[in-house]
């Protein structure tokens, strides 16, 4: 049973996914919104992927194992594209552009490189150590970045539904994660927690696509509403 | 030790974004005025009252759904319940907080009003089609 259960939720966030980028196309908005578009067909080929080795060799094999360890940097990379880019369309007008991208590229380096400085000291596995502890801190980085970010979506006083509720639901997707992660410390192997990160990825298509076919770009919201005391 | 740290701080800012997220929810359909239909039904003159939101439920569920609004609706009655939750545990400690969630449940009122105002127009929309074929 908690095989199925795992699977039905990987086919779920997988069509969620492919649902995002044909809605996405279907409302003229896939070159406005390029990097969550790119993120998503990379997480589908991923899927294909894994799945491909995961029917071949088995979920406990070698080959899965390595398979999932090193695509997964690569889509919290692409994740963190995605963050950049929302970064560029909130500061759009005031012209950060070029800053934000070379304290992205700088973050970004900083990040690689404490993550190889963690490894290097430890005595398993380097280049999957690595992959996995680069993709936490990725995680951590982007669960920061998102935080500010809405801090400067409430300071900005950004009135676009659609770019305020794609960083919100990016906001509860790290929270949520995080939360999900520290909760597997405590849980025992086979719990229902495990499940929970795992059905957390179909969150953030979900909420994206209900997004993107609720509003149109011209939609705005009345940003004092967005602040839970009012100022 | 850091395991519960980072639950910790994660699930506050869960429920940050949380409540950002139900809030622009909110926000989204605040300009949008009430039928007179919608208003003679759910008795909500302009201004809505906390005490409405469950009331207007129970009218929505006798209508079709409109665009998908089912998740955002969720999204709220459960905003709408922490508040209530609040209300019972914290509030009579901190008074200022009853009165920021008698808001709260206000504008909970207020949207779900406005998806039955949205739904009732889809229904008629719907009806009308099928006359036409």
């Amino acid at each position: 049973m908690p095989v199925s259960v795992g699977m039905l939720i990987w086919y779920l966030g997988t069509a969620l996914e492919l649902v995002f980028v044909v809605c996405s196309v279907a409302r003229g908005s896939y070159f406005k919104y390029f990097f969550l578009n790119l993120y998503f067909i990379l997480s589908v080929l991923t899927s294909v992927g894994r799945f491909v080795v995961f029917t071949a060799y088995g979920p406990g094999s070698d080959q899965y194992m390595y398979v999932y360890y090193y695509t997964d940097p690569l889509l919290t990379l692409a994740l963190f594209a995605v963050l950049i880019s929302l970064f560029l369309r909130v500061f759009e007008e005031l012209g950060f552009a070029k800053h934000i991208r070379l304290g992205a590229g700088l973050l970004l380096l900083g990040t690689v490189l404490f993550s190889y400085a963690v490894v290097a000291q430890s005595s398993e596995r380097l280049s999957t150590k690595f992959a996995y502890e680069l993709s936490q801190n990725l995680y951590f980085v982007g669960l920061v970045l998102t935080y500010i970010l809405w801090g400067a979506v409430l300071k900005l006083r950004e009135t676009r539904t659609r770019v305020v509720q794609f960083i919100l639901s990016l906001g509860l997707y790290f929270s949520a994660y995080a939360a999900s992660y520290a909760l597997m410390n405590f849980a025992d192997k086979g719990s229902l927690i495990q499940y929970l990160s795992q059905a957390l990825g179909c969150f953030l298509p979900l909420s994206w696509c209900i997004t993107l076919l609720r509003y149109t770009e011209e939609s705005r919201i009345v940003p004092a509403r967005l602040v839970a005391v009012p100022r | 030790m850091m395991a519960s740290l980072i639950f910790v701080i994660s699930v506050a800012t869960l429920l940050m974004f949380f409540i950002s997220y139900c809030r622009s929810l909110m926000a989204s359909s605040s300009r949008h005025a009430l039928s007179e239909e919608v208003r003679d039904v759910t008795g909500i003159s302009s201004v809505a009252t906390g005490r409405d939101f469950p009331r207007v439920v129970q009218l929505l569920q006798l209508c079709p759904e409109h665009q998908g609004d089912r998740v955002g609706l969720r999204a709220v009655a459960f905003y709408y319940s922490l508040l209530g939750f609040l209300q019972k545990s914290v509030a009579p400690i901190v008074p200022s907080l009853r009165s920021w969630a008698d808001l709260e449940q206000a504008s909970c009122g207020y949207f779900a009003a406005v998806a039955l105002d949205r739904r009732i127009a889809y229904s008629r929309e719907l009806l009308t089609q099928q006359s036409e074929l």
